[in-house]
């Protein structure tokens, strides 16, 4: 008997359903592979391969025009805010420098906090020098134009926003709260979540620090 | 909006070549193909290339616009865009009959495509678009996007990033594709009506259950955005509902449309076939007579 052409069709296909459903299946698990991580135990997450090693041209606190190339060498801690920020920079900041005072001497000198304002209108270079003198002697702070920041933002896939100004002319700066921490040669390796305790913190610093 | 307003909206928050290469290809071949049916005395009619056009913008302004921008920073704005990549958009270019309009197109060109390159790239569209797997990969892929730790990775990394949105956007297509699918099964090889229907009904109850668990979770589920920061200051619990409320109500409506059309479909089939009854008892009654 004579077969209708969307018979043919559908024997033939359900053949070459069979073998691509495995390749398809293989795909997905060789895709879920790839993501896995290092291997390395973290408390903080890991962010290995995920985004970009750190690369910048910021003005630093003293007024001096940075690229990140100055940090090679140095385990960096960097995170985004806004000296005029009630709560979370000055409890971060203070945080880090917690973890500074707990790293033997030899792995401090070799850690560097990055502190980038993302309020050029109000954050002078004077103001953020003023604002990172309160928090350990690591602790730089950078600034840019809201181009220059917009694009370091976005590199590191986070954003930022102002809120309206009230009569005084104050207002509310939203922004990322995670910090981003790269190894010695520059690439992305954690980023360390709000409300991660400096214990954990310090642990992973440490074995980053440390040599391979 | 001023002029220069909309050419800052217009402008891709990052711009992607798969973007611009990949959907104006695909909206050039379907015009290509519409002129050629018309000189062959095919109208491509009006509603499936307005159909067809109003998808592909839909997915170039979620994928290459600052709403692009908005669905990296918001929950709610990122279930948006995957609703019009996945149901909305996808849905609209399928309506448009495409393969079709491409297919013509591809025979107007001075080059002949290559039948092996062609043939291969046909095997995954079979396994996507088999009733069974594509069903499951249809609503398994929400489901997997919108695992926490995958969707944290998929948010960092700007290569999970793409590769989420369009494996989002193409199974969309490859899946309405099959739905409404306007050549009789018989002769396209495509599943039945009533297979379509259960397609339908299968993917739909899950993405029910998940937008409502979403939207019904008292815990932080998505906190990448508030680790990576909101485009604009909206609570993570209002974000999270409106997300919610999102992947759960419109795309079990778009279901119902999609069920819809299955049923205009058996219904004109039907009524064609009872016509043609009519026409044979007519024809044998006057052969008696």
């Amino acid at each position: 008997m004579k077969k209708h052409r969307g018979q043919v069709v559908k024997e033939r296909r359900g053949q070459v359903v069979k073998i691509g459903a495995w390749v398809l299946t293989i795909s997905f698990l060789v895709f879920i592979g790839g993501c896995a991580d290092d291997g390395m135990d973290w408390h903080s997450k890991n962010i290995s391969g995920l985004m970009p090693e750190l690369s910048f041209e910021l003005t630093d606190e003293t007024g001096e025009l940075v690229t990140a190339e100055r940090y090679r060498g140095k385990i960096v801690m960097m995170f985004f805010g806004f000296t005029n920020c009630p709560h979370y920079c000055p409890a971060t900041l203070s945080k880090l420098s917690q973890v500074l005072n707990q790293l033997p001497d030899g792995i401090r000198e070799d850690v560097r906090v990055l502190f980038v304002s993302v309020d050029p209108t109000r954050d002078s270079v004077e103001d953020i020098a003023t604002y990172t003198d309160n928090f350990a002697s690591e602790v730089i702070g950078f600034t840019g134009t809201e181009n220059q920041l917009r694009e370091l933002a976005k590199r590191y896939r986070t954003t930022f926003s102002y809120g309206k100004p009230n009569d005084k002319g104050n207002y509310d700066v939203s922004h990322g709260l995670a910090i981003y921490v790269f190894d010695r040669s520059g690439k992305a390796r954690l980023m360390i979540l709000e409300d991660q305790p400096i214990e954990t913190i310090t642990a992973d610093v440490k074995i980053l620090a440390s040599p391979e | 909006m001023s002029p220069t307003d909309l050419i800052e909206w217009l402008t891709p928050y990052r711009f992607s070549w798969l973007a611009v290469t990949l959907l104006p290809l695909a909206g050039l071949l379907y015009g290509i193909g519409m002129k050629v049916s018309r000189d062959q005395g095919h109208h491509a009619g009006f509603w499936r290339p307005l159909s067809f056009f109003l998808g592909l913008t839909l997915c170039y302004m979620v994928l290459h616009t600052q709403v692009d921008y908005y669905g990296q920073y918001l929950f709610f704005m990122h279930r948006g865009q995957h609703l019009v990549l996945h149901h909305l958009g996808a849905l609209l270019i399928a309506l448009g009959n495409p393969v079709w309009f491409w297919r013509q197109a591809f025979s107007y060109l001075p080059f002949k495509i290559p039948a092996l390159p062609l043939k291969l790239a046909s095997i995954p569209v079979q396994v996507l678009q088999h009733p069974v797997i594509g069903s499951a990969v249809f609503f398994g892929l929400i489901y997997f996007w919108l695992i926490p730790d995958i969707h944290f990775d998929a948010m960092l990394s700007h290569e999970l990033y793409l590769i989420m949105n369009w494996s989002m956007f193409v199974d969309g297509v490859l899946f309405w594709l099959v739905i409404v699918d306007p050549r009789r099964p018989e002769v396209s090889g495509m599943p039945g009506y009533g297979i379509r229907l259960l397609m339908i009904v299968f993917t739909a109850i899950p993405q029910i259950i998940l937008g409502a668990y979403i939207t019904f979770s008292r815990q932080n589920l998505y906190d990448v955005y508030s680790v990576c920061g909101r485009a604009w200051p909206i609570s993570a619990e209002t974000d999270q509902v409106y997300g919610g409320l999102l992947t759960w109500i419109p795309p079990a409506m778009m279901e119902v449309v999609a069920a819809l059309i299955v049923l205009s479909m058996i219904m004109r089939r039907e009524r064609e076939s009872s016509k043609t009854h009519t026409k044979l008892d007519t024809l044998t009654a006057g052969g008696k007579s």
